[in-house]
């Protein structure tokens, strides 16, 4: 069922407290719905983000049984309890090296990093980077409102000039970070920007990001109603919906060095890098290919392999010694 | 503990001479660790290069990560992904790792950790000995948590408590540390490996029940709770929050009088199968000796000479260091005049000792600032004064 009337409730998480639930998410099995309602502010982004997640697993084919999703701490950091995979809510700003660890130790799994800015790019810059440098086959979502919404809207590392922030109550002193240029400077392989309006293409790029081999970025621009909004009297919700259409510049393949933001400037959006090269596991199965043979296998057999090897062993030895008695008799 | 032999292919059996950091790495590929994350600081990058240089032939993986906070994080995600993992490293990449030392306490992700201690503060003394995380090792996290340490005495050791942590680890589902120190560490002796099939190791104890059914948490206060892996279907939650059985965030005071007891139970209510010590001619002794790696080899030698002079002397060597062994020193405070703690530090192990003694018997702590081990000279002065 799909949800048509989102006005009411903010979003289609409906809290029972306030509203019978007559708006069912359109992708309940995708979500963890005993876990509803949840924490997130009327007008927030990150429920577009998460809707737009789901919807691109869905379309990308992946079995949702080998999806993880690591987040971090923040308000985007709650993303890892509400979807319905295998999912691991880590340290702040961990989320990274947590994934990295996760993928490498089972190759099978596709795994999705959802973070804030500040999360991403403040306290677990350095991860970022590191990971988009050895295109580790990672998905990297950020939703970036430019605030540390959990703690109470104080300036992070996206933060434009001049905003104001809990911590920044002049305005904010500081050059932001464009994570796109960011990004593509630390050799990630897919990179894309939208804002929260962009639904459609949020999704679209998504499950490209998904089906990418390597490092692939997807920022989401999204408002934060309760601290940004209000500090900057930017109005509501809706008012930054409005902005973000009449200020998003679409340039797909734009120069990542012309992506930086101003306070309420223009934003270029689209999909600005998409090239393939081997990632970090790529590199590290073809050298010990190299080194051991062509039968290496990274953690050798899996255990259905074992199980089929030994199935198949028992049966040669069963079918043997029915052939040997079978012999004896004749 | 349900114990099955070693994968050989992990086994490089026989003979070695091999320094304790290269000993830790063959310990760990014996029990069945295939992923190791770290960071290189001396005096324990050798485990590391070891584990790189060894990681093909054995199918297993390392990586160098950006700092030891990833390095240890990596082995949070790892251990979910199913393998067993380790990381090695020395006092400052110690520190830097505790926040998420207490993310493994907190979701209970079995790893090994060894930290081959030098001189501190700080950047302090890089390429000496020292044991001054003793303490750091057991509240250097924040909040209230439990863990297990060891402390080997020899690269042998170093081998042999690599494998017993993993099973430790995998059992109570908790990160056990190896508290060896530069000395151990570069020290290089004969180091025979037994065949795979005379090792004995716990197996990762994954759940593969009903899906509704599914927990990655029992709040039983007791080791053996299965774990989860990623990709199997049960598509479970973790978090470092106060959590529920399924692994939700239920941010009560009540429910964190149920995780926290279970983390501090697990290992102290199970601390007499934890727990192993070894003791030389305690039985009759005035004055007891308590040492831990390194510093018991220099101990030991004190102990001797004191009874060459017709001292009443033991000597209790702790291997597991953390949980401490109160049992053994409540059993022996009444009996004896002293018990001494020697130890390269400025006294840490000796406050848990004095607080198991309380005042049943004399306390002394032969303490050293670190950079070198003990004269045992020196230990032997505090045994003759200890004795009277």
């Amino acid at each position: 069922m799909s949800c048509n009337d989102n006005s009411a409730c903010g979003g289609c998480n409906a809290r029972p407290d306030v509203l019978p639930n007559t708006h069912p998410h359109k992708d309940e099995s995708l979500l963890r719905m005993e876990r509803m309602p949840h924490i997130w502010c009327p007008g927030c982004g990150i429920g577009s983000v998460v809707t737009a997640f789901t919807e691109a697993v869905k379309r990308s084919g992946l079995d949702m049984d080998k999806v993880a999703v690591v987040s971090g701490i923040g308000c985007t950091g709650r993303v890892a309890g509400y979807v319905n995979f295998d999912s691991i809510h880590t340290t702040h700003g961990r989320a990274i090296p947590v994934a990295t660890g996760l993928h490498l130790a089972n190759p099978d799994l596709k795994v999705v990093v959802f973070s804030g800015d500040g999360d991403l790019t403040g306290i677990g810059g350095n991860h970022f980077i590191h990971a988009a440098r050895r295109n580790m086959n990672l998905t990297v979502i950020c939703v970036n409102n430019f605030t540390y919404g959990m703690t109470g809207g104080q300036v992070t590392p996206t933060t434009p000039g001049g905003a104001n922030a809990s911590t920044t109550p002049y305005g904010n002193y500081e050059y932001p970070f464009s994570l796109p240029f960011l990004a593509d400077a630390a050799g990630a392989t897919f990179i894309a920007r939208w804002t929260s309006l962009h639904s459609r293409n949020i999704t679209q790029s998504i499950e490209e990001a998904l089906k990418h081999p390597g490092f692939s970025f997807v920022e989401v621009i999204t408002p934060c109603t309760t601290l940004y909004l209000r500090r900057n009297r930017l109005g509501d919700g809706v008012d930054t919906l409005q902005y973000y259409q009449d200020n998003s510049i679409l340039k797909h393949g734009a120069d990542t060095r012309d992506t930086a933001i101003d306070f309420q400037g223009k934003m270029v959006v689209g999909k600005f890098v998409e090239k393939i090269k081997p990632t970090y596991l790529d590199a590290v199965n073809a050298t010990c290919a190299k080194l051991i043979g062509d039968d290496y296998q990274l953690y050798g057999k899996t255990p259905p392999e074992k199980d089929a090897e030994k199935k198949a062993a028992e049966e040669k030895a069963a079918a043997e010694a029915a052939g040997a008695t079978a012999g004896g008799a004749t | 503990m349900t114990y099955v032999t070693a994968d050989p292919k992990g086994v490089d059996a026989g003979p070695h001479f091999l320094d304790g950091d290269h000993a830790l790495a063959e310990g760990a590929l014996a029990a069945g660790c295939r992923f190791f994350a770290g960071y290189p600081i001396t005096p324990s990058t050798e485990t590391a290069e070891r584990f790189a240089e060894r990681a093909p032939e054995v199918g297993a993986l390392f990586i160098q990560m950006e700092d030891e906070l990833a390095s240890i994080a990596a082995l949070v995600g790892a251990a979910w992904g199913g393998q067993k993992v380790m990381t090695v490293t020395s006092g400052p990449g110690f520190s830097l790792m505790m926040e998420n030392i207490g993310l493994a306490v907190m979701t209970e992700t079995p790893m090994v950790i060894a930290n081959v201690q030098r001189g501190g503060p700080s950047t302090g003394l890089p390429t000496l000995t020292a044991q001054q995380d003793m303490m750091q090792v057991r509240f250097g996290s924040h909040g209230d948590y439990n863990i297990i340490a060891l402390s080997p005495d020899s690269p042998q050791e170093c081998f042999d408590l690599a494998v017993e942590a993993f099973n430790l680890s995998e059992f109570y589902r908790v990160p056990v540390f190896i508290m060896t120190d530069e000395t151990v560490g570069h020290m290089h002796e004969k180091v025979v490996i037994p065949p795979a099939d005379q090792i004995q190791v716990v197996e990762r104890n994954n759940y593969s029940g009903p899906k509704e059914d599914c927990r990655p948490y029992n709040f039983n206060r007791q080791g053996g709770n299965p774990m989860v892996r990623a990709g199997d279907g049960y598509r479970f939650h973790i978090t470092g929050l106060t959590h529920n059985e399924k692994g939700y965030p239920a941010m009560t005071p009540e429910q964190n009088v149920k995780v926290l007891t279970h983390l501090m139970e697990k290992i102290d209510g199970n601390a007499e199968h934890i727990i192993r010590l070894e003791e030389s001619e305690v039985e009759d002794a005035d004055v007891v000796v308590m040492s831990y790696g390194i510093t018991s080899r220099i101990a030991i030698r004190a102990v001797q000479d004191a009874r060459k002079l017709g001292l009443k002397v033991g000597a209790l060597r702790l291997i597991t260091v953390w949980p401490f062994c109160e049992k053994r020193v409540r059993e022996l405070a009444p009996r004896v005049k002293a018990m001494i703690m020697v130890e390269i530090n400025y006294g840490q192990m000796v406050r848990e000792l004095e607080r198991v003694v309380a005042g049943r018997c004399k306390v002394v702590s032969v303490n050293h600032c670190g950079g070198a081990v003990h004269d045992p000279q020196v230990i032997l002065e505090a045994i003759k004064e200890a004795a009277q």
